[in-house]
């Protein structure tokens, strides 16, 4: 059948099971706004481009699917180039659709005219320019394909204004994708898993790093069955949260510049790393010359240009999580690896009582820690969802909230990206909207994404947004502290009234400025049927420990100083 | 990071690297790109056609001592534009550059430039009094041979292609064929492999295969 090309672009995302859009209008998408209204798609319409970026990507985390950004040519694209790099980073799905002037118009610097495929090369697991309607269809259905298989993230596609309004034939089951270089998936040989189990099986002091593959991969079954069966313990990365319940006894919780010395100390020391979907960030590794010294590496990842990228492996196996880990877990020999995993428990008790802060007592101003402890205990037995912002909550959250379940943090982590939390959240809400969505976010990250509360009223999600405002962009002011001699450049910083500001945008607004208060407050948000905006007034100068500064082994980290006095292990 | 050879701890000789392409606006550019953003340290690339119009064909140098060369396969092959990428190193391989270098001559040299360029099967494509164009194609190191005697007369601009490889023997690089999904697989090299593996130091290398 014919169809335009805008119709070409709204029926692949109906093929695609795509009922949501989060998008922005502008002169160059114009014609795809207008089929918009024929088809039963869900347009979120952001209050700037880059929150509809952000938000496709936490719909995409929050359900497993695609997320989808539509926005016009020029400022409206380049808007979206801060929420790609982050899905580009973090492995997201997301179809990027942008307008792009009239293809006899494209190089002559037209109004509203971006070279976008060009500025978002580098952002883009792929991106195309389509200058002909013949094209288009092929090109949406690669999009989709390439967004979402082999280790995902976005892709962009360019749709010229005028192939949006010109028709061609149209037959969706018919088109027969031909991508000769695309090789998302690859088989693994029993080979590299029998070696990969050699390894495991004769190592003393094993450690599974586990990351944002595993709960990619659905891998989490996988995994915990190979922990438990070598009594392996598992560090995981920030985006690995989730990949294990973090009460399970294995689960080490988050390694890295901000892990729990124990987690640290342990990779320290380990002799076999498993490494498992993740890929060595610097902010995992601490000086890569002093790093895990004495351990073989494995690693499994599905991307084969992060084997031996940071870390050189001494067996690299390219292959899908899943898959990998069900092969190993048979030539797996049960162990109990007492010994290992009482070591880790010395050190896991020095931790408790140095680095860990009282969530019990606290006095006046709450510190960040007691509200998120308090957000834990509220809703553990419901079915919650975390999404942070950036900074130091955002460590604090990875800390002190305990995650169950796979995909129930969101946050900006190879990026991080401060503003995602609030746009990430209302793709999150959409995606699972009987979910409990909290976003955690800093009063520097809550100001960057300010706008789309008017977004949250206007699609009616009880997103319950917990602000945590200590007067200071905390983590640069933490940095300045600790390595810049507490000179603070530019860390102050005001907010408005926020419950004025809740007033203004219509939604309930609440503060907690005293510890005592804090818990009657979550409980007050949480009987409110629709949006909250709590502005937790917390401790202004405080830091998170532990910390591995930069450039130094993971291991040599600033502990929390007068620790003991103040802990009491909980 | 310099990477040193583990048995003569020095500098890692070139890899040279064989990257069929699909024929599309922009692949060059997305090669580039790659390059640039990961900091890999390229000696030469060329690209040009073959006997397929889909597809283009580059090869590419790279210099092993800050870049590993495995890395830049990896990275190369992840391209959706990039077919098939093939490091031919290690393999027996025809390796040709092409110079064009323009010399000055008088009537004393003239001569004696000619028969210097005839031990090297040179030829003078282009000769006015002052100067002649000389045309030499063959390994880099006898261009470099070449060049190094021209000087001393005065060499007044040069042009080199970079080089370009092929596998000798009857096997052929063209790339794999979409599966039923669409999506490129490796060739059918040996039983059970894909046709790529991971060597001793855990970095993704080609097998040798035919």
């Amino acid at each position: 059948m014919q169809r335009t090309g805008a119709q070409i672009i709204l029926e692949t995302l109906m093929r695609e099971g795509v009922d949501v859009v989060f998008g922005y209008p502008g002169g160059a998408i114009m014609p795809t706004y207008d089929s918009l209204l024929d088809y039963p798609v869900h347009h979120v319409l952001v209050r700037h481009e880059e929150n509809a970026a952000f938000a496709a990507d936490g719909f995409a985390r929050a359900s497993g699917k695609v997320g989808v950004c539509m926005v016009t040519s020029g400022p409206g694209a380049t808007n979206l180039v801060t929420g790609l790099a982050g899905a580009m980073m973090d492995s997201i799905p997301v179809v990027a659709i942008t307008g792009q002037v009239a293809s006899y118009l494209v190089g002559t610097d037209a109004f509203q005219e971006t070279d976008v495929t060009g500025v978002t090369l580098p952002i883009t697991k792929h991106n195309y320019l389509v200058t002909d309607v013949a094209e288009l269809p092929m090109v949406m259905k690669e999009a989709f394909h390439i967004a979402r298989s082999g280790r995902p993230g976005p892709v962009l596609v360019d749709v010229c204004k005028d192939v949006q309004s010109k028709t061609t034939e149209f037959d969706y089951d018919a088109i027969q994708l031909r991508l000769p270089g695309y090789r998302p998936h690859r088989q693994t040989y029993d080979e590299q898993i029998r070696r990969a189990a050699a390894y495991i099986n004769t190592a003393q002091r094993p450690v599974i790093l586990a990351g944002h593959g595993i709960i990619l991969a659905a891998a989490h079954d996988e995994l915990r069955a190979l922990a438990e069966r070598g009594q392996i313990p598992i560090a995981t990365t920030l985006l690995g949260i989730g990949s294990i319940s973090e009460s399970h006894p294995l689960n080490l919780r988050m390694m890295g510049m901000h892990g729990e010395a124990y987690v640290n100390e342990a990779i320290q020391n380990a002799d076999l790393l498993i490494a498992v979907g993740m890929r060595f960030d610097d902010r995992v590794t601490g000086n890569l010359a002093t790093y895990a010294k004495h351990a073989d590496v494995i690693h499994i990842d599905i991307d084969p240009a992060e084997i031996s990228k940071n870390v050189i492996a001494n067996l690299g196996i390219v292959g899908d999580a899943k898959q990998v880990m069900a092969g190993l877990l048979p030539l797996v020999e049960p162990r109990d690896r007492a010994a290992w995993l009482s070591q880790i428990e010395v050190w896991r008790a020095d931790t408790m009582t140095r680095d860990i802060l009282s969530t019990t007592a606290c006095e006046s101003a709450p510190h960040v820690p007691f509200v998120i402890d308090a957000i834990h205990r509220a809703t553990r037995g419901a079915q919650a969802l975390i999404v942070t912002d950036v900074g130091q909550h955002q460590m604090w959250e990875a800390q002190y909230y305990r995650h169950e379940r796979p995909n129930q943090l969101l946050t900006s982590g190879g990026l991080g990206a401060m503003g995602y939390g609030i746009p990430a959240a209302i793709g999150a809400q959409i995606a699972r909207r009987e979910d409990e969505v909290w976003v955690i976010v800093g009063d520097g990250g809550f100001q960057m994404a300010l706008p789309e509360l008017a977004t949250i009223m206007q699609e009616e999600l009880p997103v319950k947004i917990a602000v945590m405002r200590n007067g200071y962009l905390g983590m640069v002011r933490q940095w300045q502290e600790l390595i810049h001699s507490r000179r603070y450049s530019e860390v102050a910083i005001k907010t408005p009234d926020l419950l004025k500001l809740a007033d203004a945008y219509g939604l309930a607004g609440m503060r907690a400025t005293r510890a005592d208060e804090v818990n009657d407050l979550i409980t007050e948000a949480r009987s409110v049927p629709g949006p909250v905006l709590m502005d937790f007034v917390v401790e202004e100068e405080a830091n998170v420990y532990p910390m591995v500064a930069p450039g130094k082994a993971l291991n040599d980290m600033y502990r929390r100083p007068g620790a003991e006095r103040a802990a009491t292990g909980r | 990071m310099a990477f040193v050879d583990r048995t003569t701890q020095r500098p890692r000789a070139p890899h040279v690297l064989v990257a069929l392409v699909e024929n599309k606006p922009g692949v060059l550019t997305r090669v580039a790109s790659l390059f640039r953003r990961r900091g890999f340290n390229i000696e030469s690339l060329t690209v040009g056609h073959t006997d397929t119009p889909e597809l283009s064909r580059m090869t590419i140098v790279v210099d092993t001592s800050k870049t590993d060369a495995s890395l830049v396969q990896a990275n190369l092959f992840k391209l959706v534009n990039v077919v098939d990428v093939q490091n031919v190193t290690r393999q027996p391989a025809v390796m040709r550059d092409l110079a064009l270098i323009k010399v000055r001559i008088d009537q004393q040299t003239r001569f004696e430039i000619v028969q210097l360029m005839d031990i090297y099967r040179a030829k003078i494509v282009d000769v006015c009094p002052e100067s002649m164009i000389i045309e030499v194609t063959g390994p880099e190191a006898k261009i470099d041979s070449v060049v190094e005697m021209l000087k001393p007369y005065g060499i007044i601009e040069m042009v080199r292609t970079g080089l370009v490889a092929m596998v000798r023997g009857s096997g052929h690089f063209t790339g794999p064929t979409p599966d039923e999904n669409g999506n490129g697989h490796e060739h059918e090299v040996g039983s059970g492999s894909n046709g790529y593996h991971f060597d001793d130091d855990s970095r993704l290398v080609r097998s040798l295969g035919m």
